[in-house]
């Protein structure tokens, strides 16, 4: 992060350029979602312009490009437990336990038996 | 009693007490936002139908436009500081907290549509969820804008007494801030758009 007074007056030009880049993509978003895509493919579209729009707020105006190994610690444990949290919802789509089993006619026997 | 560490840096971490605490509290808010997410992946993945086209996208995008340029906004606040620049840095952060306040009636607009037609949480999984997500989303801005309301008001003493221990308030306010954009930028398309 610039603390020196000449290297924040060299940023704020930069700070500037990523606010418009954002709403640019902002409208990108926008357009893409009338486009009416497949579900599967507008949805991987906005969770990419997302990503990088967030990217983009973290590394600049956060100043995470350039900060303290101490940060960077946190915020990768804070990564590991949220791809933990995300992978969640696949457990229960894993998850047998009450499904009902198919039933087994009358003489037949499950196979192997 | 002077508290050590609110300007210099530890030796051990080279960083103020401030800085890191800041964001050891934004770690904390991305597992509580993560969980939302989880719930919201698991209710619409086990969903029969999702309703679609239910919220206003016009609305939604200009809240998204407010929330970026309160980032800048925020961002050039602190640079003014570091450019000793107190009267931009006072109009920087007054336009942040006015473009808080537009988001929130803009919210607020919203909100009143749906219960007016008497969408309120109850009414759908979907606005359960929507109304969960925004609504804690909503008080995370609330709570932004009375720090900045402090830091424009009695909290702005601080920098004749203590410049540096000011900017470093200004920096992490704003930190905190670009967070609640950042949720806000994944937040419209989850909503509004898919």
């Amino acid at each position: 992060m610039h603390s020196d007074p000449a290297g924040v007056r060299a940023s704020l030009r930069k700070y500037v350029m990523i606010g418009a880049a954002l709403l640019v993509f902002t409208v990108i978003t926008v357009a893409a979602n009338r486009l009416h895509l497949a579900v599967p493919f507008a949805i991987t579209v906005a969770l990419i312009i997302a990503v990088t729009k967030g990217s983009m707020v973290a590394a600049v105006f956060m100043h995470l490009s350039n900060e303290k190994k101490w940060i960077y610690g946190a915020l990768l444990l804070t990564a590991i437990f949220f791809a933990v949290l995300m992978s969640v919802p696949f457990f229960t789509i894993m998850d047998s336990i009450g499904t009902p089993q198919p039933a087994i006619g009358v003489g037949e026997h499950p196979a192997g038996h | 009693m002077n508290i050590p560490y609110t300007v210099e840096e530890r030796p051990d971490s080279g960083l103020a007490n401030g800085k890191l605490g800041i964001w050891l509290f934004l770690a904390s808010e991305v597992m509580l936002f993560g969980a939302l997410f989880s719930t919201y992946i698991i209710l619409r993945t086990g969903a029969t139908e999702w309703p679609h086209g239910e919220l206003s996208v016009p609305l939604g995008a200009l809240n998204t436009v407010l929330l970026i340029s309160s980032s800048v906004t925020m961002v050039m606040a602190w640079a003014m500081l570091k450019l000793h620049n107190w009267g931009r840095h006072r109009l920087y952060l007054l336009a942040t907290f006015a473009l808080a306040g537009i988001f929130l009636v803009n919210k607020y607009f919203e909100y009143s549509d749906h219960l007016a037609r008497g969408e309120g949480p109850s009414h759908s999984t979907f606005l359960a969820i929507y109304f969960t997500l925004t609504g804690l989303h909503g008080l995370h801005i609330v709570g932004g804008m009375v720090v900045m309301a402090y830091l424009l008001g009695p909290g702005a003493k601080l920098w004749k007494q203590n410049p540096d221990q000011f900017t470093n308030r200004i920096e992490y306010t704003g930190l905190y801030w670009h967070f609640v954009d950042l949720v806000w930028i994944f937040l419209f398309p989850v909503l509004y758009l898919l």
